[in-house]
C-alpha cells in the first residue's frame, strides 16, 4: 500500500523528537541495570565505586527534571528502521526525512554539534553530513508500519570499537580472550559501567554493524534467542566483571552491565568477532509510525 | 572532601594523593584537542588567560546566551583525556598548570610533568554533564569561538565545589594504572 504523502514530514519530526528524546530520557532498562550496579558496588563495600554510581543515578534526576541533556556528547545520529514490507514508498525521501529531523534537532534545541570532515576537521554545524546520519534500513515482513530506534552514539565509546578476523580453529576461547582484551585496551575510556555490544561471524562489515546493533539497540536483560550465544554473553559478562575495572575504571565490580551477542553466519574458514562499546547512558530512544503517520512512543 | 581554591598553590598540589575526593572553587578554563595542539605548536594563550596555577578542564561544553545575553552552560561533562597525552606534560611545564580535569586519565609523560612540575590529574564522572553544569555559577567569556568551534574553544567557567577525584598525584601514583595492573593479572589467570 501507499502511504499517506504526510508520512515523510511526519518522520522528519519524529527524527527530531527521537534525537533529543535519546539525549534526555535515559531507557528504563537502563535505569535499572545502573541501580543494579549500585547495589553491586555497596555490597562489595567499594566507595569510590558506590560514589561514581550515586552521581550517574543523581545525574539522570537532574536531567529529568530540568528535561535537559543527561551529557553533552551529542554523538553522531544512528537510525535503525525496520519498514513493513506492504508499504509501498520512498526510501530515498525516508532518509532525507531522517537527515531533516537531525538538522532541525541540533538548530532547534540547540545542540552540540559534531560532525566534521574527516581531513578537514571542518564543521557542517548540523550534526548531518555525508553518510551522516547513520540509517540502516531493515523491512519486515506483513507490515503496514515503520518502526524507529534512534541511538546518538558519544565518541568516549565509539572510539573503543575492535575488529579482529580470527582464526577458526581458536573457537570460543579465542572470541573470549579477543573481547577481554579489547574491554582492558578500552579501561576507562568508554565510561564504564558500559554495555558491550559483539558481533560474531558475516563479513567484517557485517560482524561490525552487528556489535553496534547489539550494544545501541538491544535492551538490558534480554538474551540472544540462540542457546549457545546467550550462554556466551552470560559467561563473558562474568567475566568482563572479574578484571575489577569497575565504573569509571577506577575500580568495582560493575565493569559492564551487559554483553550482546548478534550473530550471522560466516565463511567456513573465517571467524569475525567485532566489538562495539556503549557508555552508561545507553541512550536510545524509539517509535513507531503507521501508514498516515500517526506516531505511537515507545 | 578536600576543598581546593584556584589559583592553586604548589604545596597545596603537592598535599594531595591518590584516591581524594576534592571541591574545586574558583576558575576552570576548558581546552581539547585542538587547544592542545595550538599550544604545543608554540601558539600564544589569548590576553586575559592565565594558566599559572590553573586548572584546565578536558571539556567540550554546551553552553547557551539565555535571555539577557549572558553565557549559562547547560551541560560540562570531561571528554576522553588521553587524546592529548601527546601534548599534555608541555603544557603543565610551560604554563604551570597545577590541575588537569578529564575523564579516564592519561599516561607517564603526564604523570612524570605532574611529579615534576607539581600539578595532579582529577576524573570527573564521564557524562555526569548535570551534576557538574550546576557547579558553574557564571562563564564570563570564551577565546577561540571562531578559530576552533564552540566545543573546542577555551571557556572560562567560574565553579563553586566541583567535585572530581585525584587518581593522578604529584607524587607518581596513578589510580589508573593501578587499577590496570591489577586487572591484567585477572585477565592472565583467564586467557
Amino acid at each position: 500500500m501507499k502511504p499517506s504523502p504526510e508520512i515523510y514530514d511526519a518522520l522528519e519530526v519524529v527524527a527530531r523528537d527521537l534525537y533529543i528524546k535519546a539525549l534526555q530520557d535515559i531507557p528504563p532498562d537502563v535505569r535499572a541495570g545502573l541501580s543494579r550496579g549500585l547495589e553491586a558496588e555497596k555490597q562489595q563495600g567499594n566507595q569510590t565505586a558506590s560514589g561514581i554510581m550515586l552521581t550517574i543515578l543523581d545525574n539522570i534526576r537532574v536531567a529529568d527534571e530540568q528535561k535537559t541533556l543527561v551529557c553533552q556528547d551529542t554523538g553522531l545520529p544512528v537510525f535503525k528502521v525496520a519498514v513493513g514490507g506492504k508499504l509501498d514508498m520512498d526510501l530515498w525521501r525516508l532518509k532525507d526525512s531522517l537527515r531533516k529531523g537531525c538538522a532541525r534537532a541540533t538548530a532547534e534545541r540547540p545542540l552540540r554539534p559534531n560532525t566534521v570532515h574527516p581531513l578537514t576537521r571542518k564543521h557542517t554545524g548540523t550534526n548531518t553530513g555525508e553518510g551522516i546520519p547513520v540509517v540502516k534500513l531493515d523491512f519486515v515482513p506483513d507490515s503496514d508500519r515503520i518502526e524507529l530506534q534512534m541511538a546518538p552514539k558519544g565518541s568516549g565509546s565509539e572510539n573503543m570499537s575492535f575488529l579482529k578476523m580470527l582464526n577458526p580453529s581458536e573457537g570460543i576461547q579465542g572470541i573470549k580472550r579477543f573481547v577481554v582484551q579489547c574491554i582492558f585496551e578500552s579501561g576507562a575510556r568508554p565510561c564504564p559501567p558500559m554495555i558491550v555490544g559483539i558481533g560474531l561471524g558475516g563479513t567484517s562489515d557485517i560482524a561490525m554493524g552487528l556489535a553496534k546493533e547489539a550494544s545501541t539497540f538491544r535492551h538490558l536483560g534480554t538474551h540472544n534467542p540462540d542457546p549457545d550465544v546467550a550462554k556466551l554473553e552470560d559467561e563473558l559478562l562474568d567475566l568482563i566483571n572479574q578484571t575489577g575495572i569497575g565504573p569509571q575504571g577506577l575500580g568495582g565490580v560493575t565493569t559492564a552491565m551487559a554483553v550482546n551477542i548478534e550473530w550471522a553466519h560466516t565463511h567456513i574458514s573465517q571467524n569475525p568477532v567485532a566489538v562495539n562499546i556503549q557508555c552508561w547512558r545507553g541512550e536510545r530512544a524509539e517509535a513507531e509510525l503507521d501508514a498516515y503517520g500517526n506516531v505511537s512512543w515507545k | 572532601m578536600i576543598e581546593l581554591s584556584t589559583p592553586l598553590s604548589e604545596a597545596a598540589v603537592r598535599g594531595l594523593k591518590v584516591g581524594d575526593e576534592a571541591a574545586i572553587t574558583g576558575m576552570l578554563y576548558t581546552g581539547r584537542d585542538a587547544v592542545h595542539k595550538y599550544l604545543h605548536e608554540g601558539g600564544k594563550l589569548p590576553d586575559g588567560v592565565n594558566l599559572s596555577g590553573g586548572v584546565l578542564y578536558h571539556c567540550g561544553p554546551v553552553v547557551i546566551k539565555d535571555a539577557a545575553g549572558n553565557w549559562k552552560c547547560v551541560a560540562a561533562g570531561p571528554t576522553t583525556s588521553i587524546r592529548e597525552e601527546p601534548y599534555q606534560w608541555q603544557i603543565i611545564r610551560d604554563f604551570g598548570l597545577r590541575g588537569v580535569i578529564g575523564k579516564g586519565g592519561m599516561g607517564d609523560q603526564t604523570l612524570g610533568a605532574c611529579r615534576e612540575y607539581g600539578c595532579v590529574y582529577l576524573h570527573a564522572v564521564g557524562g555526569a554533564a548535570q551534576v557538574l553544569a550546576e557547579c558553574i555559577q557564571r562563564v564570563p567569556t570564551v577565546h577561540f569561538m571562531e578559530q576552533f568551534g564552540a566545543p573546542e574553544a577555551i571557556w572560562e567557567f567560574e565553579v563553586v565545589r566541583f567535585p572530581a577525584i585525584v587518581t593522578m598525584d604529584a607524587h607518581g601514583n596513578s589510580l589508573h594504572k593501578e587499577v590496570f595492573a591489577a586487572s591484567q593479572a585477572e585477565l592472565a589467570k583467564y586467557v
